[in-house]
């Protein structure tokens, strides 16, 4: 398996977490997005090929320059890893309440 | 709807909380963490093993309709306090994933009333998250598996 491509991988890191958020907001040049930041420009160039690659990223070609933009669709994925986790919980949760109100019956 | 079951797993941490109230007295709530046969009912698994005990072992499995096993987990009990606590570890056979150690913290509320936390660490931060991505995948494969029998049924 290839880590670098696993989305959670991917938003483990603080500056790629960074990038994300300055996309969220409109479309950047790689060399817009490593201006924010005072990391040498090849990190900021190889965080914007690891988040490119696990496709919260998407390139679009404008004339000359390639913008990057936030891909929402997998940001939802990413969000929404954590809800179905919770309601497995919930719902063995409510069985076990359920057992044990029959239970005190008895 | 108010969420009875609350969860705190923070960005970039290699833990996570779950809290639950429950509308049961608080001895209630551990009997069904004490007794093999309400663990069985309630978390859908076959108790193979559970030493409720300093040192004790415990082991799960779960199988299908045809009686493949899906699912074996098993760990070592650290601390055992009735009506109090719970502290184990946890692992899941024959997947990469390396073990766990969950606290579990029973309290009362009021007479009626009682509430769980459980707080789970992971090796790592990638581990828990795809720990909590696969939490829920025994589930998924259950209800592929009843479909199973559905679509077998319509043959």
């Amino acid at each position: 398996m290839n880590l670098r491509r696993d989305v959670f991988q991917a938003i483990a890191d603080p500056t790629r977490r960074a990038i994300l958020i300055l996309v969220a907001t409109q479309s950047m040049t790689a060399g817009a997005i490593a201006a924010n930041f005072d990391t040498a420009r090849p990190t900021v160039s190889k965080h914007l090929q690891i988040l490119t690659e696990c496709e919260l990223l998407k390139q679009e070609q404008n004339g000359r320059e390639v913008h990057y933009h936030l891909n929402a669709k997998k940001m939802k994925e990413v969000a929404d890893f954590i809800e179905p986790f919770r309601q497995m919980w919930e719902e063995r949760f409510n069985k076990l309440e359920t057992i044990m109100k029959n239970y005190k019956k008895k | 709807m108010e969420r009875k079951t609350k969860l705190n797993a923070e960005e970039g941490k290699q833990d996570l909380v779950i809290t639950r109230e429950f509308d049961l007295p608080l001895e209630l709530l551990f009997k069904a963490y004490e007794e093999p046969e309400i663990v069985e009912q309630w978390m859908g698994t076959k108790v193979l093993k559970l030493e409720n005990k300093k040192h004790g072992g415990w082991q799960f499995e779960t199988s299908d309709a045809q009686g493949n096993v899906v699912f074996r987990a098993n760990g070592v009990i650290h601390e055992f306090v009735p009506n109090q606590k719970i502290t184990r570890t946890f692992e899941m056979e024959n997947s990469p994933f390396e073990a766990q150690i969950e606290f579990f913290e029973f309290e009362k509320i009021t007479e009626e009333t009682s509430r769980l936390i459980m707080h789970i660490v992971y090796r790592s931060v990638s581990l828990r998250d795809q720990m909590m991505k696969m939490g829920f995948a025994p589930g998924l494969n259950m209800a592929h598996n009843r479909l199973q029998n559905v679509v077998n049924k319509l043959k």
